[in-house]
Order: C-alpha cells, then sequence, then structure tokens
C-alpha cells in the first residue's frame, strides 16, 4: 500500500474496484435514481470510505456540495439513515472505468462539520471553501477554510434554506445602522 | 481632508491608515505572509499538489516552504488587470521576477444565483444558469435542461437532440475563437485578437438568426429547443464552416509557427496528468496533459455518439498543447457540424408531452383549454418528480455539471452548478510558481476561466 502511486497503479485494475465496490455496498446502502451509484456512509465512514474509493479506482473529485434539506425532510433515504439537516454530496469520477459514484453524508445541524476530502483529493479544497461559505459546513483539516465567494465579514450562510432571499438587507460595508 | 467619525482629518495619499486599507482587504481570504500561514496551506500555495497518505511529500526541502518574508513580495494583480478575463484578483508572492506562491480571491463577480434558481421555476430556470458561463451559455441550459429532463424522465425528440448537438458544437466553436482572441491577446498579438473576434461574429449572428439574441439564449430548455431552426440555415452552416475552418490556417501562420509566440508558450506553465486528476482539472487543460477524456466520447450525450470526431490530447501540457488542443477542436467542432448537417432529422424541435411543453400559440387564439394551460406553464412552471440527479457535458471548459435536488414542486430544491473554470482555477498555483511575472498573464489565459461562472 505504501508504494502506491497517487493514481498510477489504481488505474484499469477492474477486479479489485469490482470487490471493494462490492464490500461497499455491504456495509453502507446503495440506491437512488439515474445511472449513477449512489453510497450513503455515516459520517464516520466517510473519509475511509471516499479513500477506498479512490484506490479502487475513482480518480477524480469531480464535483463536492452540500444541500441543506431543512424544508424538505421527508426525503427517500435507504433503511437505516436517519435524516439530518445537512448533506454533503460528493460526486467521484472514475477515468479508467467510465462511471461516476455519488457519496451522500448526513450532517446535523447541531455539530455541521465532517472530515475534508484535502489530503485525498487537493482539488476538493475549493469546493469544500464554497460549501462552508455558502451552507456552513465546517471541514475538519482543510487548510484554508475561509468564504470564498462572500466578502470575509459576511453574516450567515445564503444557501441555507432559513436565510430567506428578499427579506435580509445586502449587507455592505457603508450599511447604516443594524442588520 | 477626509471625515473620520466626524472629524476632519488632513491626509495625505500615502499616508493610508488602517481603516482605509480594510475598505478593499477580504482578510484571510488574501495571501498572507508565510509566518501567519500553516505550512500546508504554504504548501498548495506554492503549487504542492500531489499528497500521498502517509504524507511525505511534505518534506521542506523539495518546497521552499523556509524562505522568510523579508525576502520576498506579495502583490496584488487584478481585480481589475486587463489579463485576468474579467474580476479575478490574483496575489502573487514573488522573488524578484519569479512568482513562488499564488493565490486567487475569487467572488467579486458573485451574484448568488444558486440562490436564485431556487426561487425560479424548472421553466425559467435556463434563463438564470445561461448567464453564468457567458461564452458558452448553451452548454450551461444544455446541462440544466438534461438534468431536468432526467428527473421529469422525458424523452426529447430526434430533431430537437439535432438541433441541440449543433448549437452546443457552434458555441463551442464561438468560445474557443474568444479565447484564441484573448490569449493573442495577452501573448501580445493584436492581430489575433481582431481576427478571433471577427470570426466569432460569424458565429453570433448565427445565434441571433436562429434564438434572437447573441448571448444569453435561453434557447434550449427543459423539453426541447425554444425554436425551429430558421429556413435556410443549411446555407448559413456551410458558408460559416468553411469560412472559419479555412482562417484557423491563417491562425497557424500567424502564430503556431512563429518563433516568438512559440517561445512564449513552449515549455511555460507545465502541468503532469497525475497534478491535472488531483485538482479535478478537466477540459483541455486535462486533456493537454495526455489524459484522453472528453465527455463526448466516453461518456456520450445528446448525438456525440453518432458523430465520428477525435479527441485531441497533448504530450507537454505546456501552454503551447492547450493553444494547439483548442485550434483543434475547432476543426473537430466544424468537422462534426458538417456532419450534423448531413444527419439532421426532420420532425419536432421540444417534445409533444403537455406536461411540460406550452400549446401552440395558434391554438392560444381559439382555445379555452389551451390559453389556461400556456398560463399554468409559464406562471406554475411543471412539477417535476422527487428525487436527485446528477448530469455532466463538456463545455468548452471543462466538465459543466448540474446537481438538482427535486422536492416534487415547480422549483428545483437545490441546484448546484459544477462550474469548470471554478474547479480549473485551483490549477493556478501549480502553473505559476517558478515561472515569471510575465508567463503568469500567459497561464491564466490558458486555463480560461470565465468568472461568471466561477463566482456564479
Amino acid at each position: 500500500m505504501g508504494s502506491r502511486d497517487a493514481n498510477g497503479n489504481s488505474i484499469g485494475d477492474s477486479s479489485v474496484s469490482d470487490l471493494a465496490l462490492g464490500e461497499l455496498n455491504d456495509v453502507s446502502h446503495a440506491g437512488g435514481v439515474g445511472v449513477d451509484q449512489v453510497l450513503f456512509p455515516t459520517r464516520e465512514a466517510y473519509h475511509g470510505l471516499v479513500l477506498r474509493l479512490k484506490e479502487s479506482g475513482f480518480e477524480m473529485c469531480a464535483d463536492l456540495c452540500a444541500v441543506d434539506f431543512l424544508t424538505h425532510p421527508g426525503r427517500a433515504l435507504p433503511d437505516g439513515i436517519r435524516p439530518e439537516r445537512f448533506e454533503v454530496v460528493v460526486n467521484l469520477l472514475s477515468l479508467s472505468q467510465k462511471r461516476r459514484v455519488r457519496v451522500r453524508v448526513q450532517v446535523p445541524e447541531s455539530d455541521a462539520s465532517i472530515a475534508s476530502l484535502f489530503d485525498v483529493y487537493p482539488g476538493s479544497e475549493a469546493m469544500e471553501r464554497e460549501a462552508y461559505d455558502l451552507i456552513g459546513i465546517r471541514f475538519s483539516n482543510h487548510p484554508d477554510l475561509t468564504r470564498i465567494l462572500m466578502p470575509e465579514e459576511w453574516e450567515g450562510h445564503p444557501l441555507r434554506k432559513d436565510y430567506g432571499s428578499g427579506r435580509v438587507p445586502v449587507q455592505f460595508k457603508e450599511t447604516p445602522g443594524p442588520r | 481632508m477626509t471625515t473620520i467619525d466626524d472629524q476632519e482629518v488632513p491626509m495625505r495619499v500615502i499616508e493610508r491608515p488602517a481603516w482605509s486599507a480594510k475598505e478593499t482587504s477580504e482578510g484571510p481570504q488574501e495571501l498572507l505572509e508565510r509566518s501567519g500561514t500553516p505550512d500546508e496551506e504554504i504548501l498548495r500555495e506554492a503549487g504542492g499538489v500531489l499528497r500521498l497518505p502517509d504524507g511525505h511529500v511534505l518534506d521542506a526541502g523539495q518546497i521552499d516552504v523556509e524562505r522568510s518574508d523579508d525576502e520576498t513580495m506579495i502583490i496584488n494583480m487584478g481585480p481589475q488587470h486587463p489579463s485576468t478575463h474579467g474580476v479575478l484578483r490574483l496575489m502573487l508572492e514573488l522573488d524578484g521576477e519569479t512568482v513562488l506562491r499564488t493565490k486567487s480571491v475569487i467572488g467579486y463577480l458573485h451574484t448568488g444565483m444558486e440562490k436564485t434558481g431556487e426561487e425560479l421555476t424548472y421553466v425559467q430556470g435556463a434563463t438564470n444558469v445561461t448567464r453564468m458561463d457567458y461564452l458558452s451559455p448553451l452548454h450551461n441550459e444544455a446541462v440544466f435542461s438534461l438534468a431536468t429532463e432526467a428527473l421529469l424522465g422525458v424523452e426529447i425528440p430526434d430533431r430537437a437532440t439535432w438541433i441541440r448537438t449543433l448549437m452546443l458544437e457552434l458555441n463551442r466553436v464561438s468560445s474557443h475563437l474568444m479565447w484564441m482572441a484573448t490569449n493573442g491577446m495577452d501573448l501580445g498579438s493584436t492581430s489575433m485578437m481582431i481576427f478571433g473576434f471577427r470570426e466569432r461574429e460569424m458565429v453570433m449572428s448565427f445565434f441571433e438568426k436562429t434564438t434572437g439574441l447573441r448571448m444569453n439564449n435561453n434557447y434550449i430548455r427543459p423539453g426541447g429547443v425554444a425554436a425551429d431552426l430558421p429556413d435556410g440555415w443549411e446555407d448559413d452552416i456551410d458558408i460559416l464552416c468553411e469560412t472559419i475552418l479555412e482562417r484557423t490556417f491563417e491562425y497557424d501562420q500567424l502564430l503556431t509557427g512563429q518563433p516568438i509566440f512559440r517561445e512564449r508558450t513552449e515549455g511555460v506553465g507545465g502541468l503532469l496528468a497525475e497534478e491535472a486528476l488531483a485538482l479535478s482539472v478537466t477540459g483541455p487543460l486535462l486533456r493537454s496533459t495526455g489524459v484522453p477524456w472528453d465527455l463526448r466520447r466516453t461518456m456520450p450525450y445528446l448525438a456525440y455518439d453518432q458523430l465520428d470526431f477525435d479527441v485531441l490530447v497533448g504530450t507537454y501540457g505546456d501552454n503551447f498543447d492547450r493553444y494547439a488542443i483548442r485550434l483543434g477542436e475547432i476543426r473537430e467542432s466544424i468537422r462534426m457540424i458538417r456532419q450534423i448537417l448531413e444527419k439532421m432529422p426532420t420532425g419536432d424541435y421540444r417534445v409533444q408531452d403537455p406536461k411540460v411543453t406550452p400549446p401552440p400559440r395558434g391554438r392560444i387564439d381559439s382555445s379555452m383549454e389551451a390559453l389556461i394551460h400556456h398560463f399554468k406553464i409559464f406562471t406554475e412552471g411543471f412539477k417535476v418528480p422527487e428525487g436527485e440527479v446528477y448530469a455532466a457535458i463538456e463545455s468548452p471548459r471543462g466538465e459543466i455539471g448540474c446537481y438538482i435536488v427535486s422536492d416534487g414542486s415547480s422549483k428545483p430544491y437545490r441546484m448546484h452548478i459544477r462550474g469548470p473554470s471554478f474547479v480549473n482555477l485551483q490549477v493556478l498555483p501549480l502553473l505559476l510558481r517558478g515561472g515569471l511575472m510575465s508567463d503568469a498573464v500567459a497561464c491564466i489565459s490558458s486555463v480560461d476561466p470565465v468568472m461568471g461562472e466561477v463566482d456564479r
């Protein structure tokens, strides 16, 4: 394992990846619509699962975003997965196997934090910053968890459902009075 | 005289008080001095991307992290710099003229389009997303429409699929021409800029004829396209293909073989395939490193599986490879457009599903039901079944993805766009590191960022 190249050895080894994914299906839950496979790990298992997915041939983290399910709690989830307010959705891409897998992790409101994928996929850095900025998920072990799209002194996380577009006055530095 | 807290204070320009600097400060979003930055972040800003789980790449000997702050200088480039293609702000740490660290500060064009997308119905959604990547608006619309259609489960007619393919390829041509123009300008070739804009204008005119607008077309919509192709479109496309193809050979004469251009691009901004994959880089940047990954070929959508085209890859991953790939892709797109011209089927340009398609204009005047139906679709929109979907297509800049969560209403519960240039920008510290300040401009250009999509 120690000598494994960042991606070189894992590309094109389909038997290994099928085995690994088969195992993953037992420990987590697969389901969802569309052609992509969807995995629902727990928050604790998330980082390890992504690491194993990378080792089994998913070379690229195509997308990472967060969703606030505050006003839509009754979404369809597999048995045994307790819906929480936030969800972090990671789309991984395997170039060698030409397929995608989606990892959806429940993140509770009381402790909106999750492990950063930066050490697995350095390319998730900006996407995690965006999720932090707009939804307010904190990624532990992220090297530079600052706002990325909003100004640094902005209050609140705009893509949260309780943020309310049109109600909160636009915050500019010269804005007089209380916000 | 200036007023601070109602007191008049004499001020000279050189005395910039702390509050004045704070007006434009982005705080920790900016590139900070080495002493105040964790090692991990310094390494990232210096372009170190390949981290193995055991972390032995974090060896300070490989990257000069221990340099002290007073040896180097941090300067600002942008957000209003002519070569940053919009409002990209780069902070560079320089040693003389050599770039050591880079950090991009973005968000100057952020308008909350993902939030807006949650407020608009699926019918209106295409109008919103088309404004993200303003150089390839049709790709935004297409990916949004494909995601919506996947949730709806509708099959769009053949002709609509082929019209979409045609328009997307035309858009790729216009976007790459625009890139050739700005890249030429960044490297000092103003003729290329004029030429690029001139040829792009042909495509823009065709878009105007077909969609009514040059940009932000809102032409590709869930359920098909907004209108059929205009009469005589075949002739327009014929002339367009012939002219632009011929002129790409003029670009060859102007730039490809030109010693000064080659000198400035070859071996500059080198990128390895492993680094590109680790940084989630897609599009011409990824292909320039030799990875033959093009969603049109590897995960075909629309009519791309019935078209004959080559996926162009580079060898060295430098700026010249990226130039050559984009120039070649213009030619490949024209090759595809010519095939589409022959294969264009007849039929409907949008799906005849009363759930998503408004009734034809003629029936609104004669039928009360049609009028109500029309009114309902444009006020309430159509309901989309509950679910979530991720659709991705190959835009001129790379993989543009659309993740939609639907709660069963007529508005997306969450609409997230994976912007290719937003992700690709992460490669800048790597491309710029160790290079000269003057090459930085060429490297930014070769990433081809569109700030409308980076900031959304």
